[in-house]
């Protein structure tokens, strides 16, 4: 048995979440890497945007700063900077991360800030009622695409590869032992580091992709989250409806806040 | 016998809180020895003595609501 | 650059001024993004920054400019950004997380003229009412402005002293000629201007609650990182700082908001009286304006009419009860003002009528001459 209780804010539970949403599993995972690193919930902030996944600050007992749709980075970005000794770890979703918050995404991974971020892809705009992002598959369906969604979605975990991030990794909430191991390599990555993290949407996306059941979300990310290595040697076709899991990314290059460390010390002898 | 294998042979205690307890059904579902059934809207432990403490339960209930001992 | 070049005199224009006084005032981080008029601040801090030690990053964008300053604050940061009209527009979200949140720091607006792309070269003073409203919900806003370089030094620091007393975003307007202006500024002695920085907390982590009714409504919210865990949220929240739904709770929330900006006016408003005395038609004016109205008062003596000016270096909390006292003395105000008459409505409402409000509104982008507004007040009296 893992103690949680040492780390939530007890009375804020039972939390908001759905039945069977997976926002829960992320938050437990997150709690065990933290507590396995040991590290000081004194000196981290967790930093959220709005959303589902958003509202995972209000249940950890550490510093917290829930923000503006899809702003997180950037608050996130002038806390780090401030203070580089604090532990910066940023929640968001797929519409707070890769919609309104987009520009933010691929700049701080641009800038190689040292900000660990667990991206919640439900494929939906759970809070507001079912509304497609741009992670929502296409053909799926959502209130605002009740035909079928037609756009092509991000792949979010290459776009922050594209832009420079250290630390890519892609998992799932039922591979839960791999979604730990992950969040916790890019808490000790220095450098920003996204772990793109499935999970299941049953009231606002199951429910319209005839996956109402948790269960059958569960099990379709058990029956379709692939190794990247796998994936990879998959044809085109094979690769229809999978998707990739495993480290994308994993390489050491300079960090922001040290270079910005680094400038302060040569402006000063100058 | 190893220290870990002794402990999986005393019997777990598997503790479901009911009042976070939001009745998804994903800790029945996967657990490899159905130890767990559904009743009442609310997961509950129906056979202890089948469990072999694979913690999958308690690591994929999303409602801190279940706890293996 | 460094806080030693105080009681010195230089040249500098209105921005570089900004600039200055938020260092001495002891800002150490400033994010922003390039926009004309105001980008002269940008640059300088981006120099002048890390030699103390501070950081300085230009952001992606303006909303992530606004949003890493607060991150910033919460860090423990005096924080600062500064934009122009349509920057200040992308702005107001995070502005009102700001003030709903109650977390410290300053915004420069150097307004040039709108709607939209409008004149990035020229002045205008048309975001006076967007630095009041611009943000959706209700609360209470400190608003500043300047008309010179010099008052464009004192101004920031009154209103990073300002943010860190009464725990809010503070704005200070400055339009485009006061900006551009190179002028003389005389550095003042450190002993002659006063530094606030907000309130630590005073009870141990497990008794603090950061947003505790305190009898002068402003909240002591501790830095991250300093054993203080707690949550800041732009949600209605309550003393913990968490997310209510309980309407006692929210509606004494809300009303607070304006209530600690309103029961502390007499501490925040100063306005410039000149020649109000024996003044028969007072002109209010701020900013730029307001030294052309200079200029005019002058002229207007000279030829035996008694005009005085009326200039607020505060806009809002609008200095409603001095301009009603102004009011019952004098035979009429002329507003003269760089946009379609927003403070001027202000103005006539304070009167309440009683007294006449005659408006002088230029929105072609140039200043308003002295001349301009001397033509007005012999044509009033």
């Amino acid at each position: 048995m893992f103690n949680y209780l040492e780390y939530i804010r007890e009375s804020n539970f039972p939390h908001i979440w759905c039945a069977g949403c997976g926002d829960g599993i992320i938050l437990k995972a997150l709690i065990r890497a933290i507590d396995k690193l040991g590290m000081s919930r004194d000196e981290s902030v967790m930093v959220s945007g709005i959303g589902c996944s958003s509202r995972t600050p209000g249940y950890m007992d550490i510093n917290t700063l829930h923000t503006t749709h899809g702003r997180a980075l950037p608050f996130a970005t002038g806390v780090k900077l401030a203070n580089p000794d604090l532990k910066v770890i940023v929640i968001t979703g797929d519409g707070d991360a890769t919609a309104i918050g987009g520009n933010h995404f691929i700049h701080a991974a641009r800038r190689n800030i040292d900000l660990t971020v667990l991206l919640y892809n439900n494929y939906i705009y759970g809070m507001t009622g079912g509304q497609c992002s741009p992670m929502t598959p296409v053909g799926s369906k959502a209130s605002t695409a009740q035909h079928g969604n037609l756009e092509p979605s991000f792949n979010t975990s290459g776009l922050a590869i594209a832009a420079g991030a250290s630390f890519v990794a892609r998992t799932d909430v039922y591979h839960v032992q791999q979604c730990e191991k992950f969040i916790s390599k890019a808490l000790q990555k220095k450098g920003f580091s996204l772990v793109e993290i499935m999970t299941p949407c049953p009231t606002a996306y199951g429910r319209r992709n005839k996956m109402a059941n948790p269960v059958t979300m569960m099990e379709w990310l058990k029956d379709n989250m692939v190794p990247v290595a796998k994936y990879d040697k998959m044809t085109d076709q094979e690769r229809e409806g999978k998707v990739s899991a495993g480290i994308l990314c994993d390489i050491d290059k300079a960090e922001f806040t040290a270079e910005y460390d680094k400038l302060i010390k040569k402006v000063r002898t100058e | 016998m190893t220290e870990e294998q002794s402990a999986r042979k005393e019997p777990a205690v598997i503790t479901v809180k009911p009042e976070w307890c939001k009745g998804c059904g994903i800790c029945v579902a996967f657990c490899p020895k159905d130890v767990l059934e559904m009743e009442g809207g609310t997961a509950k432990v129906l056979r202890p003595d089948d469990c072999i403490k694979c913690m999958l339960c308690e690591l994929r209930c999303p409602d801190f609501a279940i706890t293996v001992e | 650059m460094e806080n030693d070049s105080s009681g010195q005199i230089r040249m500098m224009q209105g921005n570089q001024a900004c600039a200055e006084g938020a260092l001495a005032a002891g800002c150490r981080f400033f994010a922003g993004y390039p926009i004309t008029p105001s980008s002269e601040i940008a640059e300088h801090l981006s120099v002048a920054l890390p030699k103390l030690g501070g950081k300085f990053i230009q952001m992606e964008d303006e909303i992530a400019a606004m949003g890493a300053i607060i991150g910033a604050s919460l860090a423990g940061m005096k924080s600062l950004t500064a934009t122009s009209g349509p920057g200040f527009s992308l702005k107001q979200e995070n502005i009102g997380y700001a003030g709903m949140a109650e977390v410290p720091c300053v915004v420069i607006n150097v307004m040039r003229g709108g709607p939209s792309t409008g004149m990035p070269t020229l002045p205008a003073q048309m975001d006076v009412q967007q630095a009041r409203w611009g943000s959706h919900g209700d609360r209470g806003v400190i608003v500043l402005v300047a008309d010179s370089a010099q008052e464009s030094y004192e101004q920031t620091i009154r209103a990073f002293n300002l943010a860190e007393k009464y725990m809010t975003p503070v704005i200070l307007l400055l339009d485009e000629i006061v900006g551009h202006t190179t002028e003389k500024v005389i550095i003042p002695e450190r002993s002659e201007y006063e530094i606030i920085d907000r309130k630590k907390p005073d009870l141990p982590p497990d008794k603090y609650l950061p947003y505790r009714e305190t009898e002068d409504l402003i909240p002591v919210l501790a830095t991250f990182g300093t054993g203080y865990k707690y949550n800041v949220t732009g949600l209605c929240h309550n003393e913990t700082g968490f997310p209510t739904n309980d309407p006692a709770i929210i509606g004494a929330q809300i009303k607070r908001l304006t209530d600690k900006i309103i029961i502390h006016k007499k501490d925040i408003i100063r306005n410039r009286m000149v020649m109000l005395e024996d003044a028969e038609i007072a002109i209010f004016a701020y900013g730029s304006v307001a030294r052309s109205a200079r200029s005019a008062l002058a002229k207007c003596r000279e030829a035996g009419i008694k005009a005085g000016l009326f200039q607020p270096t505060v806009l809002w909390p609008f200095p409603e009860d001095d301009i009603r006292e102004v009011a019952g003395r004098v035979k009429g105000f002329v507003v003269p003002e760089m946009n379609m008459g927003q403070m001027a409505r202000e103005v006539e409402r304070a009167c309440r009528r009683d007294t006449p409000v005659h408006r002088l509104n230029r929105v072609d982008g140039q200043p308003i001459t002295p001349g301009e507004i001397v033509d007005l007040i012999k044509g009033v009296v």
